[in-house]
């Protein structure tokens, strides 16, 4: 296995599985410099929702490419149905927060009926025999085991297109999470802004499907990012550290579901950003646990000191 | 208390003309018009809940306004933005935010940079001139939730400075801070106000009213008074705004 796990993290595993490593890697970058904006606007959750809300449309876009006589599983055409049911749960979600339901409560029941509703629509297809419905649980968990080079290069791609189009708002998005009210004042459309970062989440929780998986795709945003704040208190940095950290878990994660193909790729990942985390709040200076207890342990002793004299 | 229409005269930094602002049905602020004339420095003063944060953030247009008008500079505000500037009250942002305190200064030069302009060496070098102004230039570099509240109210106005605004609205700027930061603040205030800068303020301690403050407003829902502070800030019609406590260290 450790062979066969080296061969996957040097891309030696053939060309297949050195596209999904760096599709995943390049994923894990674009999740995890994202995450970092999202996050600080405190919009963890509602990319959680929106990426459960992805389920039925995923069922219901292979629906309409079986019905036209595909085999239904076309990528691009699964990741637009997801898409479109994302933005309908947004708006659902949007409606619910307006009656002043308290937010948290209004993620929970969009998050639950919207994948409630795509666990009936995927029973329904299994029932079905219509085209090729296998793999599409793999939705839920991700997997790698059958994806494409098309599907690595559209990840690549997307992932690509949504590092750049962060990198042109960035300004705006760190104004406008600082600061709304101020942010407005100097003249930033801040609904436009959250607008777009919403966006350039979901366009992650899109590219993250195939590989992560719809329930743990929130993960790979928030991890990296929580990680990533613990070392710095710069938000360039963090962005940018957080990114490395999902590129990281993204490439060791796919390359470990190489070695082991019983492992599910999206947990394997997940894992991986997780004892980032776990290793940063354990050695980060200052802000880390060792580094707090000995910066603790040092004044006690500088008081007994003092009491001594 | 509706007045006349006021004419926007241009030696008016900002004109309210009727502002009602409703939360659910109930008005938080009733037809308030005031006039702030250029190169005055205005305190809005009245008890909890007399809606002075609404007033400034209706009249900014950050919260919708159900009547009214309001012209800056003889301008409708948006258009007029660019020579305000808004010091909001220190908990309305969260401060364990990864930002160093330079970097909130530089917020202040959006204006001059765009989305992706340079941050020049000229516009640096006023950034940090502005932080030089509050005696927080040694903090340049420290993170912003390492500061205390009369440091982070610093670098809020400081970043007000940055936008070299004409007229400056805080809201609270002197709400738990200490001695140093509040003679500091009012230092770098009655600074613009002698440039001829315009200069309004809710405050909430009205001993020091007199020293700060050339005009009051004082409200309740509605206007009680307007004025300069020698004829308006008067034990009656601070009695009227506060309704009618005591209030022995106002002169009579």
């Amino acid at each position: 296995m450790t062979a066969t796990l080296l061969q996957a993290l040097l891309f030696q595993s053939g060309y297949n599985a050195a596209l999904v490593s760096i599709g995943a890697a390049l994923l894990g970058f674009a999740a995890g410099c994202t995450g970092a904006f999202t996050t600080l606007r405190r919009r963890a959750l509602v990319s959680d929702a929106m990426a459960h809300a992805t389920l039925p449309g995923i069922g219901l876009a292979f629906l309409v490419m079986a019905a036209l006589g595909s085999d239904g599983r076309w990528l691009a055409g699964l990741l637009l149905g997801a898409g479109i049911s994302a933005a309908l749960g947004l708006m659902a979600l949007n409606r619910l927060t307006r009656t002043r339901l308290p937010e948290d409560a209004a993620i929970g029941a969009v998050l639950s009926t919207f994948y409630g509703a795509g666990i009936v629509i995927l029973t329904v297809i299994q029932n079905l025999s219509l085209g090729r419905p296998a793999g599409l649980e793999s939705f839920l968990l991700g997997s790698t085991a059958g994806m494409l080079r098309d599907d690595a290069l559209l990840v690549a791609g997307g992932g690509a297109v949504t590092l750049a189009l962060l990198w042109l708002l960035r300004r705006a998005l760190v104004m406008t999470a600082f600061d709304p009210a101020h942010a407005r004042l100097m003249g930033i459309d801040t609904r436009a802004a959250d607008m777009a970062l919403l966006v350039l989440t979901l366009a992650c929780v899109l590219l993250g499907l195939r590989v992560v998986g719809l329930i743990l795709i929130v993960a790979l945003l928030i991890t990296p990012a929580l990680a990533a704040r613990l070392w710095s208190d710069r938000m360039s940095t963090v962005a940018l550290l957080a990114g490395a950290i999902g590129a990281v878990s993204g490439h060791l994660g796919a390359a470990l579901s190489v070695a082991l193909p019983d492992l599910p790729t999206g947990p394997a990942i997940v894992l991986l950003a997780f004892a980032a985390f776990a290793l940063s709040a354990l050695i980060a200076p200052r802000r880390g646990l060792i580094a707090r207890s000995i910066a603790h342990a040092r004044l006690r002793a500088r008081l007994a000191a003092g009491e001594q004299t | 208390m509706a007045s006349p229409t006021p004419i926007p005269l241009p030696e008016t930094a900002l004109a309210i003309t009727g502002l009602t602002v409703a939360y659910g049905s109930v008005p938080a602020v009733a037809t308030v018009s005031a006039r702030f004339p250029k190169g005055s420095m205005t305190a809005v003063i009245g008890p909890n809940g007399a809606g002075k944060s609404t007033l400034l953030k209706a009249a900014l247009g950050l919260i919708p306004a159900l009547t009214g008008e309001v012209r800056a500079f003889g301008q409708p505000v948006p258009r007029a933005m660019p020579r305000i500037a808004y010091v909001p009250q220190r908990a309305a942002v969260d401060w364990d935010f990864p930002a160093r305190v330079i970097d909130v200064v530089q917020m202040g030069l959006y204006r001059q940079t765009g989305l992706l302009g340079r941050l020049t060496p000229a516009l640096r070098a006023r950034a940090a001139d502005c932080l030089d102004r509050l005696g927080m230039a040694g903090f340049a570099t420290r993170q912003i939730g390492a500061l205390s509240g009369g440091q982070q109210q610093r670098v809020f106005l400081a970043r007000a400075l940055a936008q070299d605004a004409d007229l400056v609205i805080l809201d609270e700027p002197f709400a738990g801070v200490d001695a140093a930061t509040e003679s500091a603040i009012i230092a770098v205030l009655h600074g613009l106000r002698a440039q001829g800068r315009t200069v309004i303020a809710v405050h909430h301690d009205l001993s020091t009213v007199p020293a700060y403050f050339d005009r009051v407003l004082l409200l309740n829902r509605h206007v009680i008074a307007e004025g300069p502070t020698a004829a308006t800030f008067r034990r009656a019609t601070v009695a009227e705004a506060y309704g009618n406590q005591l209030l022995t260290a106002i002169p009579a």
